[in-house]
């Protein structure tokens, strides 16, 4: 794999070579083949799908439907009646959250991770308000691991929905889905997975994982952004109500009531976003043609130069996992006695793009015991060279706030 | 942000703060917070007869958030209350870019921030001392807010 030629895909960091783009955790940027197929789609098969009896309708429907198709072979659902889309991993945990409610009495407990992005935390705090159910957190511990004894003192008979990110945006750890998953089924509980930072990177096979929900973005896989994905067992998106209501998810409406759109279109109320769809799926046909295992592998190669970069600079903080290979190209550090929006904004004057802050996920950070942080993320375009700029840079960060050393 | 004038201001206020310490006398204190970057500052005032008598900050933060507020005391340490209201409605429209010459000379050190109007990101951190430094004297701005 020539990943010189690969990074040449990307429109954006063609034209500025002298942009460090290190932040492909919060979205990643888009190759041509994506911005392509979208204008393709507007050019050529516009119209309103699911609506229409003309054939530009059916073409606009087709593009959308084979998107979905192409969803579904990407994770392993067993069918299309699986993949909802919605805006993004918010939406789809969002629509989870809300539509599970009515499984819930109170005195049942939801249990999520103190890792947890803000997105597959407070719709569950909505959730267990609603309810009247608990909310109990899995602890981890100070690397970002966590042990079965923390599940097990989380987890137990009253607990209905186990929700878990597979790969942390703070701390990069990837959690063991498929062991917890099973371990929450063995209680009687659903799993719901958050996969926004797992499924950019490596191969996800919801089957294999044995999740009853999957919620992922599209525009941090080189996709559009307002497109994401909510994979769910089709026999709970059948017992589930509707999330959204209006155009598009009925089937009969009378003046009192209405009944519902078979799945997937119960869910996807209103006119559905098929440009975002369509660019999804070249996405999708992108990451098969650089092939998934050449994504990680290189992935993991980049993460292994950034962490001993990271380790090399004095002051530097780094958090989470001591062993380069448990990070997925997520590494978030602070620099003593400089706050993190002074480091981005160090690095911004490089024309280094890294981000800072609490990341969405404050329990975490309180739990870490910082404020805030920096973190910097890998993409499988990034260069050994903007690695090494990075750590060049980073290393100027205290003299040029005013250190002697 | 190039600019190394900005960056000396910046770091000198951060590294070595003048007024960045407890004011057991004051008379006025008030907690100022970005939830989203995770400045923190408490301001304390000492003011008689309408005069900033004296003034102090605790707190941590980013070195935007300090070195302003740190400025901040230093211009209205000694000066009516009206004036310190008048100095920060000319701090906050400098960073929103629209301040005169004379305008900028009245604000003398603080003045350097001027850059942060090219920084939306970061006018929060700027202006968090002199936002807390308006509800704290001026009642009206309080009962307004809340």
């Amino acid at each position: 794999m020539n990943w010189n030629d690969v990074r040449k895909d990307f429109p954006l960091l063609v034209s500025d070579p002298s942009l460090c783009y290190l932040d492909s955790s919060a979205t990643a940027q888009k190759p041509c083949c994506v911005l392509d197929a979208m204008r393709k789609y507007y050019e050529e098969s516009n119209a309103n799908p699911l609506r229409g009896l003309y054939d530009l309708s059916q073409a606009a429907t087709d593009a959308y439907e084979d998107s979905r198709e192409a969803v579904r072979s990407f994770i392993n659902a067993k069918s299309t009646k699986e993949i909802i889309f919605t805006r993004n991993a918010s939406e789809s945990l969002n629509l989870a959250a809300f539509c599970l409610t009515e499984r819930l009495c109170p005195g049942d407990e939801i249990a999520i991770t103190i890792m947890e992005h803000h997105s597959d935390l407070i719709p569950w705090q909505m959730t267990a308000k609603r309810s009247g159910a608990l909310l109990r957190f899995i602890e981890c511990d100070e690397e970002g691991l966590i042990t079965d004894e923390a599940f097990d003192a989380a987890v137990g008979e009253k607990t209905k929905i186990v929700a878990m990110t597979q790969v942390s945006n703070v701390l990069g750890v990837r959690n063991d889905i498929k062991k917890f998953a099973e371990k929450a089924h063995k209680l009687g509980a659903l799993f719901v997975c958050d996969g926004a930072q797992s499924v950019p990177h490596f191969r996800v096979d919801v089957q294999a994982l044995g999740v009853d929900f999957l919620a992922f973005s599209g525009h941090k896989m080189c996709g559009p952004m307002g497109i994401g994905v909510l994979y769910g067992r089709e026999k709970l998106l059948e017992e589930m109500p509707p999330f959204l209501t209006g155009g598009e998810m009925i089937e009969y409406v009378t003046r009192e009531g209405a009944t519902w759109a078979e799945l997937p279109h119960k869910f996807e109320a209103g006119t559905v976003n098929a440009g975002g769809a369509v660019g999804l799926a070249a996405a999708i046909d992108y990451y098969n043609k650089i092939g998934r295992e050449n994504i990680e592998a290189r992935e993991q190669y980049l993460g292994n130069i950034a962490f001993e970069a990271l380790k090399s600079v004095p002051h530097l903080n780094l958090l989470g996992p001591r062993e380069a290979s448990l990070h997925n190209g997520i590494f978030t550090f602070t620099i003593d006695g400089v706050h993190p929006h002074d480091i981005a904004e160090i690095m911004n004057a490089d024309r280094i793009c890294i981000r800072a802050g609490h990341h969405c996920a404050q329990p975490l950070m309180k739990f870490l015991n910082t404020p805030s942080t920096a973190r910097v993320s890998l993409m499988f375009y990034n260069t050994e060279e903007e690695i090494l700029r990075l750590e060049e840079s980073l290393k100027t960060v205290r003299g040029r706030m005013g250190y002697a050393e | 942000m190039q600019n190394s004038f900005y960056r000396e201001i910046v770091n000198d206020h951060n590294l070595r703060p003048a007024h960045k310490h407890d004011l057991p006398g004051a008379n006025m204190e008030l907690r100022g917070v970005n939830p989203s970057c995770g400045d923190d500052i408490t301001l304390f005032l000492y003011i008689e007869d309408g005069i900033i008598k004296d003034g102090a900050f605790t707190g941590d933060g980013c070195a935007i958030s300090q070195a302003s507020a740190d400025m901040m005391l230093d211009l209205i340490i000694g000066k009516k209350k009206e004036e310190a209201l008048h100095l920060s409605e000319l701090f906050l429209r400098m960073i929103k870019g629209s301040v005169s010459e004379s305008e900028l000379d009245e604000l003398e050190e603080a003045g350097a921030l001027i850059d942060i109007s090219h920084m939306p990101a970061r006018v929060k951190c700027a202006v968090l001392g002199w936002h807390t430094m308006e509800s704290l004297i001026d009642p009206k701005l309080i009962e307004s807010e809340a």
